[in-house]
């Protein structure tokens, strides 16, 4: 009979997240760890991500994706962290045993603690319907670079990029550079939604066209796809009538937005938030399932994979307190995202688990400059920062003193105010 | 030449229009917020730069690429023959993150990186 698997932390996900939970989690002392990757490496959504501008906040230099992975990949070999690849977590159970398919066969795991690090994956056609047949060569940004940069595969010639994500971005210059030509990149916002210094070096460089207010209304092709229907939108992102235009393509890319793959979570029962669509958590970054933590892109989507490791590592400082406690039962204070923002992260935060300072994660709605965001305890302003510029893409924080307003609030609000001119 | 351009600098995510006017010397800069721009632009207008990220084929690895970085910045308009050079590159594996894979490329003072280590592997 085989020996009962058990382990004080499981980690499911051997990217970034999973490997600098890791990492910490050996720091602290743990010994009992281990990584499950369904990949045959570890390393994550990194290793195609073969661009530069990794890692400034983490290693104050630049890092092309997979260089980054590997420091992390390094550190878990030389601390003999115990990791298995190919392997599919397919239940999460409450008792934290996680059942497991790998070459060892269909196992049952046992944890003290899990930490979810299962990152996110782009939306895919469906998720937007756009009419027309269904052929192949249309696939998602992320998809056409793992077949390039780790198959060795250009999945078009004359390809069109929908959406102005950083990744559709990035593929557009990666595509160029290796002889495919880019008609176009569509944006249906008028505004683009990638990071400037992309729209600068990827399209501007090669001369690649960005169409704001923008989208494919339509595909054409049989077995392949031969060519897609470009519509200008109004203000409420409705194709405008007589303003199609006809491309001749033999790939669509997808770059229309990421999200936190939560079908493990959903199936536990823990509790997802609309805004996030990733788990809600509180300030340990502890799930609504006791001794169940999530960390990374499968929390909210980041967009700097340096913010990822650093809340991997919070993560940890959560799970350490939750092995040494054991306590479940703790107030709550809720924290709710309000004017003008998209969400905040954590959504509640326990006056115990409190350290001198804690810091609150938001997206704002809309682009906007000169605004105020403001934090309130039960209605009482506690603490304001100015922003000159904020914008979707980017996530911002806001740091907090904890005082004893905090610790004995019901409510905890934070909100934008926009500066009157 | 154009005597009036635009550059919009990346520096940091704010993206300013910097407006520069090349009637006289030293030129004259407009539209950035900060004294970064100007240095940014100047460049921009008259060596610009990039570093060249790319994959070359590899053999005995898990996978047939192996993903390269310049050791640094490489002239915009030298991109393509860097990228037609590296076409023709081929390693085997065992290779280490930071290995030099082409020394001194096109004689541009720049050499060409591994940004991972990848095993060898028996099939």
């Amino acid at each position: 009979m085989k020996a009962r698997k058990e382990y004080d932390v499981i980690i499911i996900g051997g990217g970034p997240a999973g490997l600098a939970a890791a990492v910490e989690a050996h720091a602290r002392g743990l010994r009992s760890i281990l990584i499950v990757e369904r990949e045959n490496q570890l390393g994550g959504i990194l290793l195609q991500c073969i661009h530069n501008g990794f890692g400034l906040h983490e290693f104050k230099e630049e890092l092309t994706g997979p260089a980054f992975a590997q420091r992390y990949i390094d550190k878990v070999y030389e601390l003999g962290i115990e990791y298995l690849l190919e392997a599919s977590v397919t239940m999460l159970n409450p008792d934290r045993s996680v059942m497991i398919v790998s070459k060892e066969g269909f196992v049952r795991y046992f944890a003290k603690a899990v930490i979810l690090a299962m990152g996110c994956q782009e939306r895919p056609r469906g998720a937007i319907s756009i009419p027309g047949s269904r052929p192949a060569g249309v696939l998602t940004a992320g998809a056409a670079q793992k077949y390039l940069n780790m198959d060795g595969y250009l999945v078009g010639e004359k390809v069109f990029i929908l959406g102005s994500g950083d990744i559709g971005l990035i593929m557009a210059r990666r595509m160029t550079l290796e002889g495919a030509k880019v008609v176009g990149v569509a944006e249906i916002q008028r505004q683009p939604n990638g990071i400037t210094r992309n729209i600068v070096q990827c399209l501007h460089d090669f001369h690649i066209p960005l169409y704001l207010s923008h989208t494919v209304t339509r595909i054409y092709g049989k077995e392949r796809i031969q060519a897609i229907e470009l519509s200008q939108v109004d203000e409420n992102l409705k194709p405008i009538e007589g303003t199609e235009q006809y491309i001749e393509v033999d790939a669509l890319l997808l770059s229309i937005g990421l999200l936190p793959n939560n079908s493990l979570s959903e199936g536990v029962g823990i509790a997802l938030s609309k805004a996030t669509k990733g788990p809600i958590v509180s300030n340990d970054l502890q799930t609504s399932i006791p001794g169940y933590f999530a960390c990374g892109n499968v929390l909210h989507v980041h967009d700097v994979v340096d913010y990822v490791v650093a809340e991997a590592r919070r993560c940890v400082d959560g799970v350490m307190h939750y092995l040494s406690n054991q306590i479940s039962e703790e107030r709550h204070i809720e924290v709710t995202a309000h004017t003008g923002l998209h969400y905040v992260v954590p959504q509640s935060i326990k006056p115990q688990t409190l350290g001198a300072k804690q810091r609150f994660y938001f997206r704002v709605k809309s682009p906007d400059h000169r605004v105020k965001i403001q934090i309130f305890a039960d209605g009482m302003l506690i603490k304001e920062s100015l922003k000159s510029h904020v914008v979707p893409a980017e996530m911002e924080y806001i740091e907090v003193d904890i005082n004893d307003a905090v610790r004995q609030a019901q409510h905890i609000t934070l909100a934008l105010h926009k500066e009157e001119a | 030449m154009n005597e009036l351009q635009e550059v919009i600098c990346i520096i940091c995510p704010k993206g300013c229009h910097i407006e520069v006017d090349r009637r006289q010397e030293p030129w004259e800069f407009s539209g950035n917020s900060c004294k970064r721009g100007p240095i940014y632009a100047q460049k921009e207008l008259t060596a610009p730069s990039r570093m060249l990220t790319t994959t070359i084929a590899i053999k005995g690895a898990i996978v047939p690429r192996l993903p390269v970085v310049t050791s640094s910045d490489v002239p915009k308009e030298r991109m393509m023959d860097v990228m037609k050079a590296l076409a023709k590159t081929q390693v085997d594996a065992p290779i280490k993150v930071g290995d030099v894979i082409v020394s001194n490329i096109l004689d541009l003072g720049v050499d060409i990186l591994a940004t991972r280590t990848l095993e060898r592997i028996s099939h």
